[in-house]
């Protein structure tokens, strides 16, 4: 176990990942939320990033995307800086902290994704409409088209705010928590959504919180709590040791050997 | 009358008629410009941003004085409320990220020590030589006497201009009121885009200092968003329409003020938007206080009609008066609470509705499909056939239909 914790940072970053970074951290105040995190994610695959409340998962992504400021370290997106390869990431936040009584509908929400094809003056053409809708349609949600935001259920936001990212014509999709909250029809919904994406070569990051079904969704994993604990693909990093790692004491020796057993 | 219908119609002369053109572009620009703040949930910066405007032209016409200029040039006076309203605005944002001060405590110091500042400086312009016939009170509550040609142009020119920026950066800016954590992901600016709309909504004050005043020119920011809020749920039309209204407001006002100069213009202005804002709270459709009370009544009725064939159908007696009420006068039921034949059919269908209704809530669980239904309208109004033969597969042979 011991020996995890001697990674050496890269010498460069993989200019072919669409996530990678180096020596990452980011403090609110002066804790740090992540210290000093390597991660590399693999393109045209679906990696998790997995971790207990807390450990920096939600920080890690908006890191990433320059929303917030880091105190240390590289990111890269395919080799190149964030503010230059903004327009190939689409991002769905944990929860959308927007107004919900704002006058907006489902599909004028989807639009707004569209707005880095569309530029900011041109009109909107019935097939940008077409377009905004037929993302809808990929999340289950064209019924939908024309409700306020605000009437609909949690779920059915999150789904909205996914259909949004669609419309982007991503390379990246970075994702946090895009199962929480949402019934097992949605989750299976959403989960055939992001393997097609993966099927036309995109890439998937996502923060993900349960634990059983890691291995089904996903190819690649970064475990983390403050520092990275493990990264690769499921089959080496998702081990009893490295949960155990991770979650320290919060989960049963038990619970441990089944979920890694799953992975195997 | 007749002086109102010619002001209104442009017919009272050149000068009446740019006047009232004036108040309609700028009313128009206050209404559009002040809908971001509002979808910002920021309306009051405006009023910190209008008060803040009064020591710029007391100190612009001290200047001008002291330079040995006539005091008054509009042009002068309205850099120098820019000017310090300009600070103002810096001030707030300052206070709110450097302190742990809230926007809205910030916004009530700003404008109160703003405010104060300017009616010092008015008083010692009162007791200036030159300061006697300035006439600066005007700014506070708007007017239209003695305004120069070139003014009108000015607040016509300047309304249009503010008009051109809102269309050119109404969609950052929308973008922005509604997500700006999107935006921000987006790698849009959004500082530089909140600024963008307060800036409009500042130079709107400026222009329409010497028209509607600094006290009253907030209302014409705010009140036409919040009434076309009333009558859409798109961010565009209730931008569009917000400057409608204001524009409405501004050229039946200025026709009013010109034809009973005696009227200050600022005031009749804010009152014409208040009378649509009246308007619009009680009849907007859908938003209104009328329709949803009839909305609530008419949903009410439908709910006790559902419960009451329910209870017809399984031989349940009826104690609900409204309930009760609405079965007899529909002819569902008899005096004596048997279901008349009418009564006995419509409950056969809504207990079969319901059950359909239960099976399909089972078949298709938290999709679309259920979604689309209220358990309330006739299930063959919204479902089609294909759909219901599929509910009453699963039904029990026993009770099929
Ligand atoms: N805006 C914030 N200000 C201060 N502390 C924060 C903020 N956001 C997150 N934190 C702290 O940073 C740590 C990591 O948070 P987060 O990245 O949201 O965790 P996760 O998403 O893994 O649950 C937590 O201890 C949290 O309390
Ligand atoms: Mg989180």
């Amino acid at each position: 176990m011991s020996d995890l914790h001697v990674v050496t940072s890269p010498a460069t970053l993989d200019p072919a990942s669409p996530l990678a970074v180096r020596g990452l951290t980011v403090s609110y105040g002066e804790k740090p939320a992540l210290f000093s995190l390597d991660a590399s994610f693999p393109a045209g695959a679906m990696s998790a990033i997995v971790g207990p409340n807390g450990a920096g998962k939600s920080t890690f992504l908006k890191a990433a995307l320059g929303l917030i400021p880091r105190v240390s370290g590289e990111v890269t997106i395919f080799g190149h800086d964030v503010n230059r390869a903004r327009d190939r990431i689409a991002y769905v936040p944990q929860r959308a902290s927007v107004d919900w009584d704002f006058p907006t509908t489902a599909i004028d929400v989807v639009l707004m994704g569209l707005y880095g094809q569309i530029g900011l003056w041109r009109r909107i053409s019935g097939a940008h409409r077409a377009r905004a809708r037929a993302c809808l349609d990929r999340v289950g949600m064209a019924d939908f088209a024309d409700r306020q935001i605000g009437q609909l259920s949690g779920g059915q936001q999150q789904r909205v705010f996914l259909a949004r990212a669609l419309a982007q014509d991503a390379d990246l999709f970075l994702l946090d928590e895009p199962f929480a909250g949402v019934d097992a029809a949605t989750e299976a919904a959403i989960i055939e959504v992001l393997k097609s994406l993966k099927a036309e070569g995109r890439s998937v990051v996502a923060v993900h919180h349960d634990l059983s079904t890691v291995s089904a969704y996903f190819d690649h994993v970064l475990l983390v709590n403050l520092r990275r604990i493990a990264e690769g693909p499921i089959a080496t990093a998702f081990t009893a040791d490295t949960l155990s790692e991770t979650y320290g004491g919060r989960l049963g020796a038990l619970q441990i050997e089944g979920l890694a057993l799953v992975g195997t | 009358m007749a002086t109102f219908l010619n002001a209104l119609f442009l017919q009272a002369g050149y000068n009446a008629a740019l006047v009232a053109l004036g108040a309609a572009l700028l009313g128009f620009a206050a209404g559009a410009g002040g809908s971001f703040l509002f979808l910002r949930k920021r309306a009051l910066v405006s009023d910190a941003v209008a008060h803040a405007t009064l020591p710029g032209v007391g100190l612009a016409f001290i200047v001008m004085v002291a330079l040995g200029g006539d005091g008054r040039s509009l042009p002068g006076l309205l850099l120098g409320s820019a000017i310090t309203a300009w600070l103002g605005l810096l001030g707030v944002e300052w206070m709110v990220r450097r302190t742990r001060l809230s926007e809205d405590a910030a916004i009530g110091a700003i404008l109160s020590v703003f405010f104060g500042i300017g009616i010092v400086l008015l008083t010692i312009i009162q007791s200036m030589s030159q300061g006697r016939q300035a006439g600066l009170e005007g700014f506070l509550l708007g007017s239209t006497a003695g305004m120069l040609f070139q003014d009108a142009v000015l607040i016509a020119g300047g309304g249009a201009a503010v008009v051109a920026i809102i269309w050119l950066l109404r969609r950052p800016m929308t973008m922005v009121a509604f997500d700006p954590g999107f935006a921000a992901a987006r790698g849009m600016n959004v500082r530089r885009v909140d600024l963008a709309m307060v800036g409009l909504v500042l130079a709107v004050t400026v222009i329409g200092l010497k028209l509607v005043g600094l006290i009253l020119i907030v209302a014409l920011l705010i009140i036409p968003p919040v009434t076309a809020r009333f009558w859409s749920e798109r961010a565009e039309t209730v931008v569009w329409a917000a400057g409608v209204i204001g524009a409405v407001s501004g050229w039946v006002g200025a026709a009013l003020s010109a034809s009973a100069p005696d009227l200050p213009t600022g005031p009749i202005i804010v009152l014409i938007s208040a009378g649509l804002f009246s308007l619009s709270l009680l009849f907007a459709p859908a938003r209104g206080v009328l329709a949803s009370i009839l909305a609530r009544r008419a949903f009410q009725a439908r709910v006790h009609r559902r419960q009451g064939l329910l209870a017809l159908s399984r031989s349940e007696p009826v104690h609900d008066p409204l309930t009760l009420r609405i079965l007899r006068r529909e002819g569902l039921m008899r005096a004596d609470g048997v279901a008349t034949d009418k009564g006995g059919i419509a409950s056969t269908r809504v207990a079969r509705d319901e059950r359909r209704w239960s099976i399909a809530r089972r078949l298709h669980h938290d999709t679309a499909l259920i979604g689309r239904y209220d358990g309330l309208t006739p299930i063959d109004e919204v479902f089609t056939r294909d759909e219901i033969a599929q509910f009453d597969a699963g039904l029990p042979a026993a009770e099929g239909v």
